[in-house]
């Protein structure tokens, strides 16, 4: 685990590889390349003359791309700037789109509806992880005697996953209060949220799922002949792996729901979306909505990279041959 | 009385049958190994006496009682019995001590202090004491299966299944798992041995069991089996082995 961090050409003198191609290593200085130096005690390893320049041979590769690269990202950058604002429409769309103050006029109702933007996400995210958790489970249990539970398991995914949440969001935040229930909620915020929480819960139930099915059946084998029972092997065995594995999908969910969450706005409550689009249609200026799409491109890129970096580190793991 | 009696024992795989009405008898104390080719069903019989797998007719009994009753709950009979498996199958998310403590605490109920303690002291007792705190994949391969040894023993069991446990081990690490195999038939430990290791087997055994094809062709003492086999199949896989080195 800890070698896989190692930058190639460091010296790493716990590593097998190196360790043993030191005693053959000709062109190195202390190890003459003779036979019968193949058995003598291997020498303290200093860089050769053929590893040095092949490092400054790197360095000076490296140097040359990042080089192109700066070269090709300025050269298109000149070249979208230079086309958008040619274009024969760039004076109006930059009034519409790029008013700075409208932008500044509206931050301000637009930020205290990005907070509920937030709200929403904080409450959903939770419970996505709980519905999703618990469909994935009872999806594994084997016994007959589970075969209602299984199969509205298997039925609520496929029924939540297909809908779009955009459609999802109006059916439950017009179709409950229609009912007119006693205690069903009439809240839009609410509604939304339940809407929210029984699409990505099917989505999440997938993702928990595939994590559970990725730990080796052995696994398995090994907690029940343990005498551990079904439900104490997936709680100390089977699910704490799988939900390491499935750490950056599921943060790829999140970044999704996050962005999301402004569809809520169909349903009237004042957040960031809402208040931008109520802006604009008082101005007939569309910065708003830039301002409350800023906000969100604020919030989901650190959260994007974060899963990068999950996924990265992930994939170093299994490489090095770790399991976690 | 014999401590475990498998009894006419039939498994089938799609039409395949891959055990063909095995009986065995195995007395407390008695070390059995079983050898013969990959695929001969050694390591289903294995896991179909830790019910692992179920069987489709015959009987197993332990202690007197038939488990593969279907009344029996498995969980019962798996506290009886333990099992190490060709691959370890340590928990990796695990430490050393939480993967032999976790059946004590949460099968059996041992108060964590306790199963600690008694953890540690199989850990020391197989040289591991300095290895608790670690994650199974920080550990060689001959370390990993001799934790996987002491989790299995962790629950005091009546039996203990080995199932090639040194295949998957580097030459030079067989030998670290192999002594504590031996040190377990010193403690009087009763074990079915599924093995690859012919010296270890004629060394160890108290009884040896030759199956192919999922029939168990010869059973008898190491000396006989060994030296003068009776089934023309034992003599040709021994022969066969011979070749091989592996003897």
């Amino acid at each position: 685990m800890t070698g896989g961090e190692a930058s190639p050409g460091a010296p790493t003198p716990s590593d097998d590889s190196a360790a043993s191609a030191a005693p053959d290593a000709s062109g190195h200085p202390a190890a003459p390349a003779a036979a019968s130096a193949v058995h003598a005690a291997p020498a303290e390893w200093t860089k050769s003359d053929r590893q040095i320049r092949r490092e400054a041979d790197l360095r000076r590769q490296a140097r040359r791309s990042t080089s192109v690269a700066t070269a090709s990202t300025i050269v298109v950058a000149v070249l979208v700037v230079a086309l958008v604002t040619a274009s024969p429409g760039w004076p109006r769309v930059r009034e519409t789109f790029f008013n700075p103050s409208q932008f500044v006029d509206a931050f301000p109702d637009v930020w205290r509806g990005f907070l509920l933007n937030v709200k929403i996400f904080l409450i959903a995210e939770p419970l996505i992880l709980i519905v999703g958790l618990v469909v994935a489970l009872v999806r594994t249990l084997r016994s007959p005697v589970f075969f209602p539970l299984r199969a509205a398991a298997v039925f609520y995914t496929d029924v939540f996953r297909g809908i779009p949440t955009i459609l999802l969001i109006y059916l439950v935040g017009f179709g409950i209060p229609a009912l007119a229930l006693q205690g069903a909620p009439s809240d839009p915020v609410t509604l939304g949220i339940i809407a929210l929480v029984l699409s990505y819960g099917a989505y999440v139930a997938e993702v928990f799922r595939s994590g559970i099915e990725s730990v080796h059946p052995s696994q398995r084998a090994a907690a029940r002949s343990l005498a551990l029972s079904h439900g104490q092997t997936m709680r100390y065995v089977v699910v704490p792996q799988a939900v390491r594995r499935v750490i950056p999908p599921l943060l790829n969910d999140f970044v999704s729901l996050q962005k999301d969450t402004a569809l809520v706005a169909v349903l009237g409550p004042l957040e960031a979306l809402r208040q931008a689009s109520i802006h604009a249609s008082s101005t007939f200026n569309y910065t708003p909505y830039l301002c409350a799409a800023l906000l969100f491109i604020a919030l989901t890129v650190p959260m994007a990279r974060l899963t990068d970096h999950l996924a990265a580190r992930t994939t170093r793991r299994q490489m090095a041959g770790g399991h976690l | 009385m014999s401590l475990l009696t498998v009894e006419d024992v039939w498994k089938n795989y799609h039409h395949h049958s891959v055990l063909r009405g095995i009986d065995l008898e195995v007395a407390p104390h008695e070390v059995v190994c079983l050898i013969g080719a990959s695929g001969s069903g050694k390591s289903t019989l294995l896991r179909c006496v830790n019910l692992l797998e179920s069987i489709d007719d015959g009987a197993i009994h332990l202690d007197g009682t038939e488990i593969t009753d279907v009344r029996t709950d498995p969980d019962d009979v798996r506290k009886r019995i333990g099992m190490v498996f060709q691959s370890y199958n340590l928990f990796p998310h695990m430490t050393v001590l939480d993967n032999v403590t976790l059946a004590p605490r949460k099968v059996h109920r041992v108060r964590p202090d306790q199963a600690e303690a008694e953890a540690r002291e199989l850990l020391a007792r197989f040289g591991l004491a300095d290895k608790a705190g670690e994650y199974p994949d920080r550990l060689s391969g001959g370390q990993q299966q001799r934790v996987a040894i002491v989790r299995s023993l962790a629950t005091q069991p009546r039996l203990l299944l080995l199932d090639e446990v040194t295949s998957a081990l580097d030459p030079t690490l067989v030998t670290e798992v192999l002594s504590v195999i031996r040190e377990l038939k010193d403690a009087g430990m009763t074990m079915i041995i599924a093995t690859h290791e012919m010296g270890f087997a004629r060394d160890i055994a108290d009884a040896v069991c030759f199956l192919e094809g999922g029939v168990l062709l010869e059973h008898g003492s190491p000396e006989q089996i060994f030296t003068a086999p009776e089934h023309p199949r034992t003599r040709e896989f021994l022969q066969r082995v011979l070749e091989a080195g592996r003897l």
